[in-house]
Formats: structure tokens, sequence, C-alpha cells
């Protein structure tokens, strides 16, 4: 197979595999949490479980003063990878036109001199919070070997797409081929991993404020 | 090619060129510039292929225009027609080539004393020289050019 | 760049002598040699060699074989009746068959092509344009024989094969979903014998004419690609020599054909043009001796040198866009999921259930159950 038959393989049949296992994937885990339940509460309601939960999902992205002493690091790095990867997949022109094509929707890009900085400066943030995980006995220790390739299967996308817009390393057809399988092998990984948190975090989030919620207490 | 046949319909399409250049004009000009320096101090030829570098619409008029007429203009039929012009920096020669057709097949931006193309070719000399040598000898002239 | 001992034709004159035969003065030997060099995409420094080179060059015998085509690369190529460079380049080789081309036709035409092959065994050029049918050899055939017979025959006695146009190359249009004749490239039929890709649809003329004149002046084949393509000419992308690139960098496109950002003469790239995965000399040497390319013309790059660029997704749909209809796929996925997750959940919730009724205590085997 050479680089042009990789590409149509990439932008075609394997691009079809990965959208089935990543919704089929998302769609079982969602229904299997919501048919879980939770454990009913039989005590008098102190509060409104749902504005707790509503609540909730908005103020966690704000951490606690004490929570940010003791992990500003993380937090801070976490934030700045977060939104540099939104940035990067929502507001770059070539990307919204993959969401156009399999959703009808599009929305105005960035220039992408500027989508360019913020992926480099995403790279980083990501090569710190490695470091940082490495370097610290509590979380190296913690860190299994899912852990170190989700932090892989991330950061693949940025790095092949950086290569495939500066035209580094491969032909033409080669750098499209290998970053749109990089995205593929993210899609793969999401409803196995701890990447699935992107779509349940706020179910997870709202689950919380909801127990606090009823029992009164601010959360 | 071909012209196109007379009773073509004259489209009026507006054509804008993009403001914007690919900022070829510059560099190229400073390619002649250290080109000429090269000249005077070793008496280098360099010869720039115009036809090698990506020029957007508009920039090969723009640095023909740039470039600009000198005071000799040389027509050359070989094989088609071909024009040597010298541009407004002396020792800089702009060479266009053409085919039998009219077809432009190259252009070539020269820095010389004088374009290599406009030499007489020591072959050339020698054809000549025999043709003319074979012509004294089948038709005796005598000095006011006429046949005794 | 490989060696190949190149075609000693019966008459045995250089192509130096050949041209002066026609008179063309010294002058005239090196304006071609300048305009020779330009089509090779060659430095003007090398304009000496090529003259040496030409000087002493034999005239080569070359066979045109048009298999499923569609005659354009033939076309391309010869757009006038008058002497032209590529004009001069065909006087410089020895053309012994060629169907659009020569004034023979029928059996007299076979019968000149088996002498050619006979005579310069193992030292002449083949050129192939179009594809070759395996699905049934008599969809496409010259005098009764099938185009593989013809080619293998032609091949076997061929010092070297220039596969002409993307369908000689790649198997082109005809091989295009569902591919009903069975069409297949040179390169698929003949693996024993150097093969130049000149892919394009139509490969720009001078290209064409170009690979001629490398074989020509330097009796060998040129530094060639992973797809067998020669370096000169395929060795950038469109994208690395666009004019409009800056507009790509920076992210400004044109999102129809007659917007503000069209005419500003923007990136094609959400118009679907191909020219960041495509190789060819398009965007350098142009078209129409260097009149303008189809980007400059404010249309995207159809990518039509590379391998299956019928079927690469629509010429107007973006690169990064899928190829397939992932919508409709998605949501069949999310319905298969649901039935699954409920089914799923329904397990979960029964095996939940026999747990408490059993007194089943949790573990710490329990509460981590991803891999560490």
């Amino acid at each position: 197979m050479n680089a042009s038959d990789w590409l149509l393989w990439a932008r075609g049949p394997a691009f079809e595999i990965a959208t089935i296992i990543l919704v089929m994937g998302m769609v079982i885990r969602f229904i299997e949490i919501l048919m879980l339940g939770r454990k009913k509460n039989l005590a008098a309601a102190k509060g409104s479980a749902m504005a707790g939960g509503l609540r909730t999902m908005v103020t966690r992205s704000v951490p606690e003063a004490g929570v940010f002493k003791r992990s500003g690091f993380t937090i801070i790095t976490g934030y700045i990878f977060h939104i540099g990867l939104f940035v990067v997949i929502f507001l770059l022109a070539p990307h919204i036109l993959v969401f156009d094509s399999v959703l009808g929707l599009s929305w105005p890009a960035l220039p992408t001199t500027i989508v360019d900085a913020f992926a480099v400066v995403t790279i980083l943030a990501l090569i710190a919070v490695l470091v940082n995980r490495l370097n610290n006995p509590v979380k190296r220790y913690l860190s299994g070997w899912m852990d170190y390739l989700v932090w892989g299967l991330t950061i693949l996308p940025l790095i092949t797409g950086y290569m495939a817009f500066h035209r580094i390393g491969f032909s033409g057809p080669m750098l499209l081929a290998l970053h749109i399988m990089s995205v593929e092998l993210l899609m793969i990984a999401f409803p196995f991993t701890k990447l699935s948190h992107a779509f349940t975090l706020f179910l997870a989030r709202f689950y919380n404020g909801s127990i606090t919620g009823l029992k009164g207490v601010k959360s | 090619m071909n012209k196109a046949p007379e009773s073509f319909p004259e489209f009026d399409i507006p054509v804008t060129v993009a403001e914007e250049f690919t900022g070829n004009v510059t560099p190229l000009l400073h390619e002649i510039r250290h080109a000429v320096q090269a000249l005077l101090a070793e008496g280098e030829t360099t010869t720039i292929d115009m036809r090698s570098m990506p020029l957007a619409p508009g920039e090969e008029t723009r640095i023909e225009t740039l470039l600009g007429e000198g005071e000799i203009r040389v027509e050359l039929n070989a094989l088609g027609r071909s024009d040597i012009i010298e541009t407004r920096f002396p020792g800089v020669w702009l060479i266009t080539h053409r085919n039998t057709e009219d077809v432009i097949l190259g252009k070539h931006i020269q820095i010389s004393f004088i374009p290599d193309i406009l030499k007489a070719q020591q072959r050339d000399i020698e054809a000549g020289l025999e043709q003319l040598s074979s012509e004294l000898q089948t038709e005796p002239v005598n000095d006011s050019g006429e046949k005794p | 760049m490989t060696q190949i001992k190149l075609p000693r034709h019966h008459d045995q004159e250089t192509v130096g002598e050949a041209l002066r035969r026609q008179g063309i003065s010294r002058r005239g030997f090196l304006k071609f040699c300048a305009t020779t060099a330009s089509l090779m995409a060659l430095p003007p420094a090398m304009i000496p060699r090529i003259a040496e080179a030409l000087e002493n060059a034999r005239r080569p015998a070359v066979i045109w074989l048009s298999f499923q085509e569609c005659t354009g690369c033939t076309e391309s190529l010869t757009r006038s009746h008058a002497p032209t460079l590529e004009g001069l380049i065909f006087d410089a080789i020895s053309l012994d068959y060629h169907h659009t081309l020569q004034a023979a036709a029928g059996e007299a035409a076979e019968a000149a092509r088996e002498e050619s092959m006979k005579e310069n065994h193992g030292n002449y050029v083949l050129v192939v344009d179009g594809s070759i049918p395996l699905g049934n050899p008599g969809y496409s055939t010259i005098a009764g024989i099938s185009n593989v017979d013809m080619l293998k025959e032609a091949a076997e006695g061929a010092a070297a094969i220039i596969a002409v146009g993307s369908c000689a190359a790649f198997g082109g249009l005809p091989q295009a979903d569902p591919n009903p004749t069975g069409a297949v490239s040179v390169a698929d039929i003949i693996t024993d014998k150097p093969i130049i890709n000149v892919p394009g649809c139509p490969p720009i003329p001078v290209v064409i004419t170009g690979v001629l004149a490398h074989f020509l002046t330097f009796g060998g084949l040129p530094e060639l690609d992973e797809l067998g393509r020669p370096m000169a000419f395929y060795g950038q992308s469109i994208h690395d020599r666009c004019y409009r690139r800056p507009f790509y960098d920076k992210g400004q496109f044109a999102e129809t054909f007659d917007d503000e950002g069209a005419k500003k003469g923007w990136c094609l790239y959400k118009l679907g043009c191909k020219g960041p995965t495509t190789y060819n000399a398009c965007a350098v040497t142009k078209w129409n001796d260097g009149t303008s390319f189809p980007i400059e013309a404010g249309h995207p790059c159809l990518g039509c040198s590379e391998p299956n660029f019928w079927d690469a997704g629509g010429f107007y749909e973006a690169l990064s866009t899928p190829t397939e209809k992932i919508a409709r796929t998605a949501v069949y996925a999310a319905a298969a999921g649901a039935a699954v997750g409920v089914a799923a959940g329904a397990l979960n919730a029964a095996s939940k259930k026999r747990a408490i009724s059993q007194h089943q205590t949790t573990t710490l085997d329990d509460l981590t159950p991803e891999a560490k």
C-alpha cells in the first residue's frame, strides 16, 4: 500500500470503523450508567437536587482555593491543554469542514496561524504534565499503562497535525493519512479508557451536585 | 498555439488580480543584484530561468516592467523568433525564446557582458566560410562585383 | 540514475547531426538546448552539458502503444502541426509506431511495428498510454491482438517503458469504481523492465517531452520517486509550490466559486483542492506554455497525477472530510449501541440484584476495574 492508499483508507473505511466504535461504545456506556441508577435517598429533601446538580455542572470548572493550592500546577497545565485542544479541534477551518460534513453544522474559524500557536502550547503543556506525573512519586505510583497510553493517543494527533500543516518528514498524502489515523486511534480508545470523561463529566458533576443539593448543602 | 477563430465571441469577464503577490519579485531582484556584483568582481555569467519559479498572475509582467528596456534590442531568428533585450540595468539581459508558432518556449534573465547566444558560433562561422569560399570559386567576379 | 544501453538506430545518426541536417544553426541548437534544459527542469548552468550530450546522442527508436485511453495524452503532446519544441524532439527520435500520428494503417502499420521491434530488439523505448483491461481481453484490441498480449510482446524487447498518463501509470479513469473492464496499469503487468510513470490527466506536455528529452540527452532513467515518477517534475507537491499558499497558511479560504475570497484569489482548500496531496509540476511549469493552471484559474486541483484520484472522495469535497456517509453510520451505530446498552444494562441490573440477594461483599478488586 502506498501513501495514497493509506489516505483513502483513513478517510474511508477506517473513519467508519472508528465512528462505529466511538458512537456505539459511548452510547452503551451512557445507557449502562443511567440504567445502573443511583441509590435512592429516602431522607426528606432539604434542598433542590436538580438545582444543585445543574449548578455543580458549571461551578466544578473553578477549583476551590484549597484544591488549587495543593494541585496548582496540574490545574493550570490541565486547563491550558484542554483549552488548547478545544481551539485546535473546533476552531481550525479544515476540522470545521469535517463537522460540517458529518453533522451539517458549521461555524467561523480562527486564523490558522493562531491555531498553530495554540497547538504548540498544547503540546508543551502535555509534555509538562507527563514530566510532572513521572517526577511525582505518588502520581507515578498511581499511574498505569492506560494512563500513558491515553497521554500518547492525545498528543499524537497534535504532533501529526502540526507536521501535516508544516509539511515535515513525510509526503503530502502520508502526512494527512498519519494525522487522520492518529485521530481514529483516539476515537477507538474513547469508550474503553478514561477518555470517556469528555462525555461523562457533566453527568458525574450533576450526580455529585444533586446529592449535595438534596441535602441542602452548597457544592 | 492556434489563434482563436475570428467568429469566436468576445467575453467580457472582468479579471481581478490578487493584490498580494507571492513575494517572488523582490527576492528575484536581489538575486539579480548579486549576480551583477559577481559579474563586476569576477566576470561571472549567471542565467536565471524565469519558468522555474512559481509566479503569481501578473508577477512575470511586473518583473519585466520593473526591469524595463535599455539601449539594445535584438531579434534572433532561429527555430522561431527570440528577443534579447538589455534591460535598463546594463549587463542584465532578458531573453525570450519563441517557436515558429510564436509560442513562448522559455524566458531567461542573463547577467553577462553579452549573452552567449548573440555571439557568432564557431561551427556556424566555419560553415559560413565554406559557403562563401565555394560561392567565390563557382562564380568568379571582378572587383566591381560583375561577372566578366 | 540507472544507465541503460540506449538505442542504436539503423541510420546511426546523432541528434546533433539530425538537427544540422534540418538546417539548424549552432545558435538554433543552443536555443534548443536552453529550452530543453528548461523542459527538464534543469538549471541553466547545465546547458553546455546538455549541448555536448545531445551532440553525441543516438536517435532512439520509439514505439508508442495506445490502449484504453481517450487520446488526451497524445493530444496534449501534439498541439500544432508546425515544428514546435515537442516536434523537434519527435524529429530527433524515430517514432516508428503511433496510431494517431502515423500515416500507415492496418496491416502495413502492424508490419512496421513488428519490424522496428525486431530490428531494435532490446534497445527501443516503449511508450504506453491508456490502461490495460484484464477483465476480458476483448474490451480493447488492436488488429485483433489484445492489449495485454501486445504489451507483453512489446515490453519484452524494450530497453525501458514510459507509461504516459494516469491510465497507463495507475489505471486511471477506466479503473475507477466499479472498474467494469478490470483495467490495470502497465506496472501491474510488466515487472521486469524499468518503467517511468508520467501521470496526469493529461500530463503537462512539456513533462512528457522532458522525459523523452532526458532519454535523448542522458540515455538513462531520471531519478524516480516511490511511485515511479520522475522527481524533476513530480518531486514537489502542488501545495508546496502554490502561489496561493500564503492564504492557506493564514486560513483565508474561498467558500464558493464567486465569493469575495474567490475574487481575491484565496486558497481553494474548502472547495476541494487536492493540492496538498498531489505531486506534479503544474504550479511551476503551468499549462499552455506557462499560461496558467487550474488553481490560478480559480478551480481546485483535482489531484489527477495521483493514483485513484477519481475515487478520492469527490473533486469538490475538502481533503479533511471523510469519504463515506458518516452521519448515517453514526445513527446506525447509536441505534445498535442503544440496543446493546439496554441489554447490558439489564444484565448489570440483574447481576446487581443477585449480588444483593446473595449478600455479596464489595472487595478492593471491585473498585479497581481498569487495568493498572
